[in-house]
């Protein structure tokens, strides 16, 4: 059984390679390739069981030499049995697909999409990293959201698919925050060196535990579908059958009991952790069970006992006696086996009458003997009736909430009362479409493909429960030990004589069966017992949704107007509001006299002409003057460059400002008079942002004249512009030489400059482009 | 005179912005100059102005024996400026183009692509 595990990143990454062969337009008949997709799950489902038995196996493929973050796959019990459930009822389902979907378009479509969910589960269950961890998590919702938004054409369809990545995404993203400041306080983000007693009890005394483990719970609780935030996966039935089968009953909404579970020995038996986990997982599974009573859509019923048997698994790990954990580690395979049974027998029922209403179904029994079997073993096992492996599950379950020290009554009864629920829930789904008169009676059996999947899964139930000691050593004990942090010692029996379980699973049944006979679904009771669901948080919900939309559009119009002085002073004003403060409230507004130079008469006359020549610019009526007054402008520039020791750039500047003008000049006869096209209004807060930003500047340059320069780099050029360079210039040599390679691309630059002008000049108006 | 120099720098920003912020296309490319005016005699103030003292090493020496001109903020501004003109000239011509096919100088009115 040695490394095993180092074929992990491979399967992956085959999975991967695979999947993206799958994505290529198909040359053969529609569906060749698909028809082979089943392989895939099915070889890592045997290379998950043979390869492993519940030890730890740990392979590093990569590790950041600077970021504590790492690739590193860990395989335990617990990640093993989460991808035997991934690979197992993924091969089920892929077979199950390919009859489900037959004839159907997209079939290659929705196998990407399901292979590439299964590549992020069990990255998420083999993930030792934090951020690998999570990476795969996201990976699983966004991979989950094409998945129920399958039916892209169903407009109910793609708002399923971004309620449900609503939800888990911003649940994802909360969780990511607690990661960071679990992996920070813990000095690892590996997941299995935080097990160490220093680093825990390092982790749970610090400050920041309580914000971090709310964080995380409210990513585990949101995948998870724990009330409040449970609406988005019965909104998700909206997908095709094989996808609820496989994402809704067996593992993406694991994945936060996963990680409750991988989390438990570093996190659990804290008071807060306690607290919070058996009252959310408390009140989801009483809520949900007892609204899934009240369903008539199948899926929608089974849809509802899986978020109340969710519930169930967060109660069991709040409350982290041995026998919780050996009930969770146990149910969590018992649930995976009937729900999954159960979905697909809604899916093949819908499949064959075109309906899942339960109100309008009866008599298939007659006719689709097997999908009877199937119904009646999974009941069987969900209703923890004897020798179904769900009876050892519910066994468990009462034994641990029944030895709880201080609310064993309270515990007790509630799961007393979640599983009569559960019981006649199931019996409604399994048992009621099957008897009474033909509804259907045109309706013959299936394919094999449609139900022998489902009838394996059920068997296993049936199989597990009578044989438990397949499953104890290899598979269920394992999990107990990851999920304690220490040995467990698990001994399934079906037969614990006549003890006080006993008599409340008689109870359970007993009670449960009355209550499937009290009980029938209709319309009116539907619509009852939906407005309760209306004022939750789906509500909220929408409404922060559609304000998050109103406020965008009403930002984007206000500010991308599209028009040029709105972006402009936008900006602007934020420029003068952000430097003005910095500016205002560091300045000390001293100038030191003795630094300035002081100003001469012909300085004094140059400045006099260059500030009538503004003055004119702005305010001219005619656009020649405007022109010439900026040439004059440039030309008092030149000559206080050539005052303060500077005669390259007084060349430059002279030669350059004379061309503008003469191109200005050429052009302007073509160009239209200034026509004074804005109202006084804009004029006077156009003066207020143009007047700041400018006293601006002139504060901020006498700021900074007050700082001693750094002169180090203009050093070095003075000193080696002719010891290296060979050139007496320093400008000079500074731009053809030093900076050499700036000053050729800045060539290009206005030889680009150049190319266009050119072409603008010489390019003939098409017709359609001429206005006249 | 780095005070006057300084409340020139202002005038000239604070023109160039209430240029760029007009309708007409011909005032916005004459403020834009006026604003690359201003950011050349901003860098310029900023590297510390002297008369007299150009960076040219004396025709006897190879370094400089007295105080010279920081050459950095002017090769900096002589770079700026060519590289101004090169977007001033495209900027007038593609005015004087847009004007040829929308008939109008009025920025407000080329809010959409669509028109051209």
């Amino acid at each position: 059984m040695e490394n095993t595990v180092g074929y992990i990143p491979f399967l992956l990454l085959g999975i991967l390679l695979y999947t993206s062969v799958l994505t290529f337009p198909s040359v053969r008949s529609n569906g060749f390739r698909s028809r082979f997709s089943p392989l895939v799950p099915i070889v890592s489902f045997f290379y998950f069981l043979f390869g492993f038995d519940g030890s730890v196996q740990t392979t590093t493929v990569w590790d950041h030499s600077l970021l504590p973050i790492s690739i590193t796959f860990q395989i335990d019990g617990l990640s093993r049995l989460f991808a035997l459930l991934i690979t197992g009822i993924g091969s089920l389902i892929f077979i199950y697909a390919n009859g489900y979907m037959k004839g159907a378009k997209y079939v290659q479509r929705l196998q990407c999409f399901l292979l590439l969910f299964m590549l992020a589960m069990l990255g998420v269950v083999l993930s030792d990293d934090l951020i690998l961890l999570f990476i795969f998590w996201e990976l699983t919702s966004i991979s989950s959201f094409f998945l129920i938004g399958f039916k892209n054409e169903d407009e109910a369809s793609r708002q399923s698919a971004l309620q449900a990545i609503t939800i888990t995404g911003m649940g994802g993203l909360i969780m990511l925050g607690g990661f960071i400041i679990l992996g920070e306080i813990a000095g690892t983000y590996s997941i299995s060196s935080m097990s160490s007693p220093e680093i825990i009890s390092q982790i749970t005394s610090h400050g920041w535990f309580v914000p971090m483990l709310i964080l995380i719970l409210v990513g585990a609780f949101t995948k998870s579908a724990q009330f409040p935030f449970h609406f988005w996966l019965p909104g998700a039935m909206k997908a095709p059958t094989p996808v609820s089968a496989y994402l809704h009953s067996a593992t993406m909404v694991k994945a936060g009991v996963y990680l409750l579970a991988r989390f438990s020995p570093v996190l659990g038996d804290t008071p807060v952790w306690n607290i919070a986990l058996i009252s959310f997982g408390g009140v989801t599974m009483v809520y949900a069970a007892f609204q899934s009573l009240f369903r008539t859509d199948m899926k929608s019923i089974l849809a509802y006992t899986t978020v109340s048997a969710l519930g169930i698994m967060v109660f069991l790990l709040g409350l982290q006696s041995s026998d919780a954990i050996a009930a969770v580690s146990l149910f969590i395979l018992v649930h995976a086996l009937y729900k999954a049974s159960f979905f697909m027998l809604a899916g093949t029922i819908d499949h064959e009458t075109g309906t899942r209403d339960i109100s309008q179904l009866g008599g298939l029994g007659k006719v689709m003997m097997p999908l009877f079997a199937i119904g009646i073993l999974a009941a069987w096992s969900n209703g923890g009736i004897p020798p179904s492996v769900g009876f050892l599950g519910k066994d468990l379950i009462y034994e641990s909430t029944l030895h709880h020290p201080a609310w064993a009554y309270v515990f007790t009864g509630l799961s007393v009362g979640t599983n009569i629920m559960l019981f006649a829930a199931g019996l409604l789904v399994g048992w009621l479409p099957f008897r009474g008169t033909r509804s259907h009676p045109s309706v013959t059996l299936p394919h094999w493909s449609l139900w022998v999947p489902a009838l394996l899964l059920a068997l296993l139930g049936m199989i597990f429960g009578l044989f438990p000691s397949i499953i104890n050593n290899g598979l269920i004990n394992p999990v107990a030990d990851a999920i304690a942090g220490t040995e467990q010692n698990i001994h399934l029996k079906l037969w614990h004589g006549f003890n006080t379980v006993f008599y409340l699973s008689l109870i359970t049944m007993g009670v449960g069966f009355l209550l499937y006979n009290l009980i029938r679904p209709g319309a009116k009771l539907l619509s009852f017992i939906e407005s309760a669901e209306h004022w939750g948080p789906k509500r909220i919900l929408h409404a922060l949704a559609n304000e998050f939309v109103g406020v965008s559009s009403w930002i984007t119009m206000t500010l991308q107007n599209g028009k040029l002085r709105i972006y402009l002073l936008v900006i602007l004003g934020f420029l003068v509001s952000l430097l003005g403060y910095v500016v205002l409230s560091d300045t000390n507004f001293v100038i030191d006299k003795e630094q300035l130079t002081n100003i001469t008469i012909y300085e004094g006359i140059t400045v006099g002409i260059l500030f009538i020549s503004v003055f004119l610019t702005l305010f001219s009526g005619s656009r020649l003057a405007a022109v010439a007054a900026m040439g004059v402008v440039g030309y008092t520039l030149c000559i206080i460059f050539v005052f303060y020791s500077a005669p390259d750039l007084a060349m430059t500047q002279f030669t350059i400002d004379t061309l503008t003008v003469i191109l200005f000049v050429l052009v302007l006869y073509r160009l239209p008079r200034f026509i004074r096209l804005d109202f006084s209004a804009r004029h006077i807060l156009d003066g207020i942002v143009a007047i700041s930003v400018g006293a601006l500047m002139t504060v901020i340059s006498l700021e900074v004249l007050q700082r001693t320069p750094e002169r180090e780099i203009s050093d070095f050029y003075a000193l080696n512009a002719y010891v290296m360079a060979k050139g007496k210039n320093v400008v000079n040599v500074i731009l053809v030489d030093f900076r050499g390679a700036d000053t050729m691309i800045e060539i290009v630059v206005l030889t680009i400059a150049a190319i266009g002008v050119y072409s603008l000049l010489k390019l003939r108006l098409r017709k359609n482009e001429k206005m006249e | 005179m780095e005070i006057l120099l300084a409340i020139t720098i202002g005038l000239l920003y604070a023109a160039g912005i209430f240029l760029i912020l007009r309708r007409s296309m011909v005032r916005l490319i004459i403020g834009l100059i006026l604003l690359g005016n201003g950011a050349n005699l901003l860098i310029f103030l900023l590297g510390r102005i002297s008369k007299g003292k150009p960076p040219i090493i004396p025709e006897e020496s190879k370094v400089f024996l007295d105080a010279y001109a920081d050459p950095i903020p002017q090769a900096l501004i002589l770079t700026a400026i060519v590289i101004s003109f090169g977007l001033q000239s495209y900027a007038i011509i593609l005015v004087k183009r847009a004007y040829r096919v929308t008939k109008t100088d009025d920025i407000e009115e080329l809010t959409t692509t669509d028109e051209i």
